[in-house]
């Protein structure tokens, strides 16, 4: 059984990466264009891994990380944020909202799956 | 992954251009807004996002130019919405230019054209300067010690400890994979500190309440170590690395494990992470051997071949069973396509069905092995038991390389044994005996296999006196096993000698005949799905024939038609079929329906007959007739209504699944999901004769009536 990633991020760009980069390596990826976007995808999927980007319209990420954690069905689920090297504020942000690890922006596709796996082998 | 190279980030950049079209014009939108003093905060937020946005995909494919200036332009941002800088009209000015300046980079990226390196440079000076006076965001201090220590070469030995704050595993994060990951990088022992772990009663299964003490021997540096932990240190988990000792070269030295002497580690190989609350199994445990020693020791031997869980086999033997499956199914539902409507399709689906059944043969021939293994121990029983015996015999072997399920194999070492003894026990006759009947005072045993009728068939075979029917019957008889009086063929006697219980050697020997060998030898042989038969000519010697599945099994069948029911065939024992004319079918007396093809009789049977199925073809003339072979080499002709097909079938198990059923070796699942038995053609005559025999003395019995 293929893990699933739920990949949330409101560019396309980053998102179509996170997708390709995943699926060639044999996971299935769905995908969501912001938080509340992914919270409606969320219960009908059985997901494994979730990155999410932090800043998003609609609903953040920190928020987006909140809310997944509050769901009794999520509370063990590896979540990666998306951040930029200068956001150290972010990383203790996403962390202190419930979030695994994050992925550092830009990234290659090897950091992505090696950091994916780390989480979720 | 090994992608570094083939990785083709072009692809997206198409994505990325468009999407920055949009970013920009958004931004300007949303600057004007700001320009005209009616945008709020969340115009502001917007604003960021569309230049986090280009510079997050910017720096995915290194435009650094872009990169650079939209960082600067977002840091800005960050601080007019964070409140750190105001939002004046003056300010508005310079993000409208700083948005064109970033429309220039993208456009130079998207056009691969370099700018003047100043380009924009005043307006970055703007930006900037709407956040003087701010310090520019620190960049975060490394968690633990810095990295130069890591980056010393050789192995060393590091003793780490992991103290993870009770929340831990609330952020997704479990020691058990850090642990994984840290013993993947070298030879480590682990001690746990239980001492936090407080009684069932309290404990609470989303806390984390264990700590660990690792002692780990790598080459891979401190920043390996650090990089297990990065997502837990500091906040999540209490993290220290130490180094103890020097590090050593790899290159000089012969172990490693001299130089840096482990430190005593109390309680270090109980049970490390068993208690871990989050669960799971204990990581891999030291091995015995330092790995490093697999790869280089011994001389460098490398081998070509792994050892695997037979487990992983089966489930992948399943799975590729599953995948046989579907397969058949989708080119069932697709087969109303033609080549010229869908040719993509039709196609794809050629290929399908090549790689599936390419699939399907590597994956059987993993649990495949050849016969060999068993054989090889032939000849040494031969030789000892024929010196033991003072009598002369040579081993003769065939087919040595047929592959046989592994499982198979076990199962036959036994059997196998048991078959030579008896042959040269009671097959094979003292020298002077042989030579006073013609024969060379050398005996011959033949041990052979071979793959036919889509099973393995093994004969043992010797040129003795052959089995002494008189006194198997007289035996039987005495045992209680036959009625005296009652008439049996030849072929019957000979099967007597595998009942329970049976044994003709007036004298038992310590080396066979004691009378629980046959019966023995056929419940093994069963008991992997195969038959055993014995022909014997008197004087001329024994052949056993041992008939065994492929467990594994996969075969080629006929689909058959019998009214509604569908039968498969395999393909094996199919020797032809044909629609006999009435001068073909006939009905003999005291036999029953024949067919004579060729000059030959061959017993026919009405498959609608022996499992009583209705509005089947009864007239032998309208139906088809499938001659079929079966490892004894008998035909017969089998009626059935139409032949539906050729296809490759997944055997499934009835005896594991339901009961055995007589006359049906196994079942399937059809391409449309129907279950389908797998005839048993040896099984077939058998019934068929019975079913003759009960039908002659019937008649027989309705003639004396009248």
């Amino acid at each position: 059984m293929a893990k699933c990633v739920l990949a949330v991020d409101d560019s396309k760009t980053m998102r179509d990466m996170v997708s390709f980069t995943l699926r060639g390596a044999g996971y299935t990826v769905v995908e969501a264009d912001n938080g509340v976007n992914a919270l409606k995808v969320l219960p009908g999927q059985k997901i494994d891994v979730i990155i999410t980007d932090v800043n998003m319209p609609e609903m953040d990420g920190i928020t987006l990380v909140r809310k997944i954690r509050s769901q009794p069905a999520h509370a063990g689920t590896p979540i990666l944020i998306l951040t930029t090297e200068s956001d150290q504020s972010k990383k203790d942000e996403g962390r202190s909202a419930g979030a695994t690890g994050w992925i550092v922006k830009p990234f290659s596709p090897e950091k992505l799956l090696q950091i994916v796996a780390k989480v979720c082998p | 992954m090994a992608e570094d190279q083939s990785y083709d980030l072009s692809r997206f950049k198409a994505t990325y251009f468009e999407e920055c079209a949009e970013l920009l014009a958004t931004a300007e939108e949303t600057i004007a807004r700001l320009q005209e003093g009616t945008g709020s905060s969340d115009d502001l937020n917007a604003l960021f996002r569309c230049v986090h946005s280009i510079k997050g995909g910017g720096g995915a494919f290194a435009f650094e130019d872009l990169v650079h200036f939209a960082h600067v332009f977002e840091t800005s941002m960050d601080a007019l919405r964070s409140g750190r800088a105001e939002l004046t009209p003056h300010v508005a000015d310079i993000l409208v230019r700083g948005n064109d300046v970033l429309g220039d980079f993208v456009r130079a990226a998207q056009e691969g054209a370099t700018l003047p390196a100043d380009h924009g440079a005043e307006v970055k000076a703007l930006l900037a300067g709407i956040i003087s006076g701010e310090a520019p965001p620190a960049k975060a201090a490394p968690v633990t010690t810095p990295a130069a220590i890591g980056a010393e070469p050789g192995f060393a030995t590091w003793t780490i400890r992991l103290a993870p704050a009770p929340g831990l595993l609330r952020t997704g994060n479990d020691p058990l994979l850090m642990i994984r990951e840290l013993a993947s990088l070298g030879e480590m022992k682990v001690a746990v500190d239980r001492s936090k772990l407080p009684s069932l009663a309290e404990m609470n299964a989303q806390d984390a309440y264990l700590s660990w003490s690792f002692t780990l021997v790598t080459d891979r540096g401190r920043n390996a170590i650090e990089e297990v932990f990065e997502f837990v240190a500091g906040d999540s988990a209490d993290v220290t690395i130490e180094q103890i000792g020097v590090a050593v070269d790899a290159q000089e030295g012969d172990g490693w494990g001299l130089f840096a002497p482990l430190p005593p580690t109390p309680d270090a190989v109980a049970a490390p992470t068993a208690a871990a609350p989050a669960g799971g199994a204990a990581p891999p445990a030291p091995a015995q051997t330092p790995a490093k020693a697999g790869d280089t020791g011994a001389g460098g031997i490398h081998t070509s071949s792994i050892r695997v869980d037979l487990d992983r086999v089966d489930r992948l033997v399943n799975m590729v069973g599953e995948l046989v499956i579907t397969q058949a199914m989708l080119g069932q539902q697709a087969s109303g396509f033609s080549i010229e409507s869908h040719p993509e399709l039709v196609q794809g689906l050629q290929e399908l069905s090549h790689h599936t059944r390419e699939l399907q043969e590597s994956v059987m021939a993993i649990r495949a092995q050849p016969i060999k293994a068993l054989f090889s121990r032939a000849p040494r029983l031969v030789r000892d038991l024929s010196a033991k015996l003072n009598k002369q015999a040579k081993l003769v072997m065939s087919g040595e390389n047929t592959e046989v399920d592994k499982t198979v194999i076990e199962q036959l070492s036994d059997p196998l044994t048991h078959l030579i003894r008896n042959s040269l026990d009671h097959g094979i006759e003292l020298p002077e005996e042989r030579i006073a009947n013609g024969k060379p005072a050398e005996g011959t045993i033949h041990l052979g296999a071979e793959h036919r009728s889509g099973r393995v068939i093994i004969q043992v075979s010797d040129d003795g006196k052959g089995i002494d029917r008189k006194r198997v019957l007289e035996k039987a008889i005495e045992k209680g096993l036959v009625e005296r009086g009652v008439q049996l063929t030849d072929e019957q006697i000979d099967q007597m000698i595998f009942a329970p219980g049976f044994s003709t050697a007036a004298q038992v020997s310590d080396v066979s005949g004691r009378g629980v060998g046959m019966d023995v030898v056929r419940r093994n042989i069963q008991d992997v799905g195969g038959r055993v038969v014995v022909q014997s000519t008197p004087g001329q010697g024994s052949r056993f024939i041992l008939s065994l599945p492929l467990t594994l099994a996969v075969m080629d069948g006929m689909l058959v038609s019998v009214g509604i029911e569908r039968y498969v065939l395999p393909l094996t024992n199919i020797v032809e079929s044909l629609r006999p004319t009435a001068q073909q079918a006939r009905t003999l007396v005291n036999v029953g329906d024949v067919l004579t093809l060729r000059g030959d009789y061959i017993r026919l049977i009405r498959l609608y007959d022996l499992f009583g199925i209705k509005n089947a073809i009864t007239d032998t003339t309208r139906g088809l007739v499938v001659v079929v072979e079966t490892e004894g080499g008998d035909r017969i002709g089998l009626l059935v209504d139409e032949l539906l097909g050729q296809q490759q079938v997944v055997i499934k198990s009835l005896d594991s699944n339901y009961h055995p059923v007589e006359g049906i070796s196994a079942a399937t699942i059809l391409g449309d999901g129907r279950v389908a038995l797998i005839l048993d053609v040896g099984a077939l005559r058998i019934m068929g004769e019975r079913l003759t025999r009960a039908q002659v003395e019937e008649a027989a019995r309705a003639e004396a009536a009248e």
